[in-house]
């Protein structure tokens, strides 16, 4: 089932950059995608028209049923309820404990205390930092913070998860750990997960849909597993 | 509920990050301190020289001499026409008996002087007072032209040159307040950008969540409110006790008798309601406009 559709996106930033030429693509429901190229080849600029923090200079972008380059300003923050996003950075609040960090999704969207509570624990559970929840991101590890993130970008149970990266700052075996988190939500949870990422590794080991875009052209679109044999060719 | 919850939410984070992010928002509370402050006194000198020339304009009158031989009833149908004058506030009379008396009260000599005339040589008068010290001549004028008036005097040249240099005194007090207020306003509003510039991943993360944009600003708008509030508490104690105190040992009055101050009650607490308010409105004002740089979607 259709969830995201690129039709014919270009977009060229102010500064004359042309970030995408011409990219079509579907992307179902459930689907786990990963999207590589190298640094400044437009996959940035690709995930980030996912969730409205860039708009097309041509073309729709329609991600479940709504045409995100058409939506006002004022209306983005209906859009972003639906979807999670996991960044390289992983944006914490360093003031804010692993708990009050994942609450605070919640807290923004005026959902109340009852309710925080048990959809909190959970999406800690999930993410596997049940024994952290009272520490602050400076007592975690790299990877234990981008579970913390991982966690307050599933808490709302969004439909879609966006991973800028999410393991550009760790190492191997960590890295390994969040990917296995990340896959678990796309299995357990059915979410939709597309994952921007320079970790050929990760990409040839997971056997998923690999979307290849460089200069801002979609060059390659291997379904499951045939990127890595694609590669070896 | 979900706006009560949200408006309840914004309120309780903006005490919490007042006292979490407390060096920024120390800074921005003192600076509305000292800026407030100035204001509160530039106010505190600007309404008594507002109220100084006031009362000094409203000392200014017009005296109308009536021709010795007016009678009673000319008397009364001209202070009836001169109520009809527009701006005219007060009309007093005062007939040449009473004229004669009070200067032989005032002293020996000119009873003297009285005793030596048949018939009494003062003449009946009229004291005007008007709304507006601008129409002084105007109505001074009309009055002169009347039938049966001697005279109408207002000190001509003199009060020509009071009224103007108190339309320029008062005219530069308000612009000095005015200007003052705009940079309040621009370094209260600047300091509280800092401390915002420090909190945009919060800001970031909020948008990326999906709050609203009204929901990322209310917290923000709240701060400002509590920051503007607490720098306006010092300069508020200090104009209402500073001068209440100063009123007291001046005794109610600067330089001469004749420029009264204003007297402390009521007149300190509309200095000390303008000030909070000031401090609020532009605490608030002034984290709107830091956050919504903020808020590019």
């Amino acid at each position: 089932m259709k969830f995201i559709e690129l039709k014919n996106v270009n977009k060229t930033y102010s500064t004359g950059v042309t970030a995408l030429a011409d990219l079509s693509v579907v992307i179902d429901k459930g689907e786990f995608v990963f999207v590589i190229g190298h640094t400044a080849s437009g996959k940035s600029t690709f995930i980030k028209m996912l969730y409205r923090e860039e708009k097309p200079t041509k073309g729709s972008v329609i991600v479940g049923g709504v045409n995100v380059a058409k939506l006002r300003n004022r209306k983005v923050y209906k859009l972003r309820r639906k979807i999670g996003v996991v960044f390289q950075d992983f944006k914490l609040l360093p003031k804010l404990t692993v708990y009050e960090n994942v609450a605070f999704a919640l807290e923004c969207l005026g959902v109340s205390a009852s309710e925080i509570k048990p959809k909190v624990l959970k999406a800690i559970e999930i993410v596997g930092l049940k024994e952290k929840t009272r520490s602050f991101p400076h007592q975690l590890s790299g990877g234990e913070q981008q579970r913390v993130c991982i966690a307050r970008a599933i808490v709302n149970e969004p439909k879609l998860l966006i991973c800028d990266e999410p393991t550009g700052n760790l190492d191997p075996d960590t890295s390994k750990e969040i990917m296995k988190v990340i896959e678990n939500i796309n299995k357990d949870l059915k979410t939709t997960v597309i994952m921007a990422t320079h970790d050929k590794e990760i990409v040839n080991r997971m056997k998923k849909r690999v979307l290849l875009i460089e200069h801002g052209v979609l060059t390659g679109d291997y379904l499951k597993g045939s990127y890595k044999s694609h590669e070896a060719h | 509920m979900k706006p009560i919850r949200i408006i309840g939410r914004s309120i309780r984070d903006a005490f919490k990050s007042v006292f979490r992010n407390f060096s920024l928002s120390m800074a921005s509370i003192l600076c509305a301190t000292i800026t407030l402050l100035v204001v509160a006194i530039s106010l505190v000198i600007a309404g008594n020289v507002e109220n100084a020339t006031k009362n000094l304009k409203d000392e200014l009158t017009i005296v109308v001499y009536l021709e010795k031989t007016a009678t009673p009833d000319d008397a009364s149908l001209i202070e009836s026409k001169i109520k009809e004058i527009k701006n005219v506030n007060e009309v007093k009379y005062k007939s040449k008996e009473e004229w004669k008396l009070e200067m032989s009260e005032y002293n020996s000599s000119f009873g003297n002087v009285f005793e030596n005339y048949e018939e009494n040589p003062l003449m009946d008068s009229f004291t005007v007072t008007v709304k507006d010290v601008n129409s002084l001549e105007d109505i001074a004028n009309e009055i002169s032209k009347m039938e049966r008036v001697e005279s109408a005097n207002y000190g001509e040249d003199t009060v020509n040159t009071i009224i103007s240099v108190f339309d320029v005194v008062e005219k530069v007090t308000v612009i000095v307040v005015i200007a003052l207020i705009f940079v309040t306003a621009f370094l209260i509003t600047n300091t509280i950008k800092l401390t915002i510039y420090s909190r945009r991943n919060e800001i970031e993360i909020m948008r990326l969540v999906g709050s609203s944009n009204i929901t990322i600003k209310l917290p923000f708008v709240f701060e400002g409110f509590i920051i503007g509030l607490l720098g306006s508490l010092i300069p508020v104690i200090v104009t209402i006790y500073g001068y209440i105190i100063a009123y007291e040992r001046l005794g109610g009055h600067i330089i001469t008798e004749l420029i009264k101050l204003i007297p402390p009650y009521n007149f300190v607490f509309i200095i000390a309601l303008i000030i909070a308010g000031l401090g609020a409105l532009i605490g608030m004002l002034g984290s709107l406009l830091a956050v919504r740089k903020y808020l590019k979607v």
